[in-house]
């Protein structure tokens, strides 16, 4: 007993680096615990995705393969997982908070009966967990009862898993799904078309508020200093309640929470909703016009400035910079 | 169709939040209470979907203590039918929520089960999901578009790197995300009908669930605070700054 068992998300054929924070978090979380850690991927013909999962030092690596997994609807990955859990025995099970580990994870605690911790950030010797609420205002040291338990980690919080130069065990089983209860179907999934690299991934994340006053403006003004950084674009909720820029940007309490080297906030008030979503970056520049804005709070280089002015500006000055 | 709509009372998000100088729990003098914002637009989305179909019965439920009516008034007087309010003295894990949220569901048969994807308090965003489970009905998380037709429900969902489309037969669990609508105020008339519509109280022990909470919060603190650093007065400081000081380009 004592056994991790981590939710190895993937994404066109790979596992994004989330999916290494969760399996890097699982192997601590076994030491802890005294026992191993295993990866279970979902989905069909998975041949080729665990020899690449077993790689990342685990003790196992789990496949469970059937068609009606390619599409993983949040009632078919509970009972294919809780089943599994259940089979070979496993004291907590983990998987980075996603917007799909987000979806069935809590699921899965409700088929095991388990209790279930969201977005972690440190797993103590005790066995006792660290999590961020109130938008990060608080941290709460708590404890789950009961012999088997879920927990979500924070995707800043950990690193990524290593390349190890003992491959795992691969074993293969048939998942066991009752046909009588899956009841959601997929239809489809429309994908957001980006070259840019993704939010969660990037080194650099340009993120643009409520002063861009247009999606036009997040197009024109905005995006050359983005790609001019090789950067991913993020938002603040303002703008996305504005209806400038998709969902999937929102960087904050309730949007996507990144840590990248580099931040940074251009009109961007900095609501404490927004901090909750950022302020564990390396390094925060902050481009607004009001000097009295919160986000030069947390901004290691301010500039008090119209963002029309400097962010085309920035993007010339770092274009010489390349020169 | 009949909606149920489950709100908590969470501090309003401009609050600034205070940790106890003993770590047991957050300051709650001169917190201004609120419904949380995403139950908010679960409550808005059921208002419309009645509107939609001309008729309805949309049913708010909370589980707290006595104050918890003020949060229920206001959702009665955004237009809601009438409320529940769950009377529980000790806090409530969202295990014990889930649970309690069920009974509920089985004693007043709704086709559909409209909440907010997280609140934000707590920040756990999971009750939603239990319940589905514990009902063994389909879920959809994070929506940002529902529509009905026929008992057959189809949500647009906030996945990551684009938007899922899922589709199902009701009953249903569905979870709001941020952009499925703009809530309303309450009207004037709104918030004098509020008065005369029912409100009726259970006491959460004669549910006879197991609520045993089984997520222990042992201490709070609060987080170490970043240090702000200094203002640069041209964009060429601040991208020397960046290359030379900071060396992040």
């Amino acid at each position: 007993m004592g056994d991790v068992l981590v939710l190895a998300e993937h994404r066109d054929g790979h596992f994004p680096k989330t999916t290494l924070v969760g399996i890097n978090a699982g192997l601590e979380m076994a030491r802890k615990q005294g026992g191993n850690c295993l990866a279970v991927a979902l989905g069909d013909n998975l041949d080729g995705l665990l020899a690449d999962l077993a790689r990342y030092g685990t003790a196992k690596v789990i496949g469970l393969e059937d068609a009606r997994l390619v599409h993983p609807m949040a009632d078919a990955v509970a009972q294919a997982v809780a089943a599994l859990v259940k089979k070979i025995g496993i004291q907590t099970v983990m998987a980075t908070a996603t917007a799909m580990a987000k979806d069935v994870m809590p699921r899965i605690a409700a088929r095991l009966d388990a209790p279930m911790a969201s977005e972690i950030i440190a797993i103590n010797d005790d066995g006792s967990l660290v999590r961020p609420m109130y938008a990060g205002n608080v941290l709460a040291t708590i404890e789950l009862e009961g012999p088997v338990r879920v927990v979500t980690v924070r995707s800043t919080a950990f690193d990524a898993a290593a390349v190890s130069d003992k491959p795992a065990p691969i074993e293969k089983l048939k998942a066991e799904l009752d046909p009588s209860n899956l009841k959601m179907e997929f239809v489809a999934f429309n994908q957001t078309k980006s070259d840019r690299p993704q939010l969660t991934e990037a080194r650099i994340v340009v993120s643009g508020g409520r002063g861009l006053r247009s999606g036009e403006n997040f197009k024109t003004v905005l995006e050359p200093l983005v790609d001019e950084l090789g950067a991913a674009m993020g938002a603040s909720r303002a703008a996305v309640d504005a209806g400038f820029v998709p969902n999937d940007l929102q960087v904050g309490q309730t949007g996507k929470v990144v840590a990248p080297e580099l931040y940074v906030a251009v009109g961007i008030s900095g609501a404490i909703q927004h901090l909750a979503g950022m302020k564990d970056s390396k390094t925060i520049v902050a481009i607004n016009k009001d000097e009295e804005a919160p986000i030069f709070s947390v901004a290691d280089f301010g500039l008090v400035a119209d963002l029309f002015k400097a962010v085309p500006e920035m993007t010339e000055e770092l274009k010489k910079l390349k020169h | 169709m009949k909606i149920l709509v489950p709100i908590k009372r969470v501090p309003d998000p401009a609050t600034t939040i205070r940790v106890l100088p003993d770590g047991s729990g957050i300051a709650t003098d001169n917190i201004k209470w609120v419904i949380n914002p995403f139950d908010e637009i679960a409550l808005e989305e059921a208002l419309r979907i009645k509107e939609r179909q001309g008729a309805g019965d949309v049913v708010l439920v909370s589980i707290g203590q006595q104050s918890w009516q003020e949060q229920l008034r206001t959702g009665l007087a955004m237009g809601a039918d009438r409320a529940i309010l769950v009377k529980a003295e000790q806090p409530v894990d969202t295990f014990a929520v889930a649970r309690i949220l069920a009974k509920i569901v089985a004693d007043e048969k709704p086709e559909l089960v409209i909440i907010g994807k997280q609140a934000i308090d707590d920040d756990s965003n999971q009750v939603g999901q239990i319940l589905a489970e514990l009902l063994g009905w389909p879920q959809a998380t994070f929506a940002s578009k529902i529509e009905i037709a026929d008992g057959r429900c189809t949500v647009i969902r906030e996945a990551d790197g684009g938007l899922e489309t899922v589709a199902f037969t009701l009953p249903a669990v569905i979870t709001t995300d941020l952009r499925l609508n703009e809530p309303r105020y309450a009207s004037l008339p709104g918030i004098m009908k509020a008065r005369k519509k029912p409100l009726k109280e259970i006491a959460v022990d004669t549910l006879g669930l197991d609520l045993h909470p089984r997520v222990k919060i042992k201490a709070m603190k609060a987080p170490q605070k970043r240090q702000a650093g200094r203002k640069l007065s041209s964009v060429q400081e601040l991208v020397q700054a960046l290359h030379t000081e900071a060396k992040v380009i």
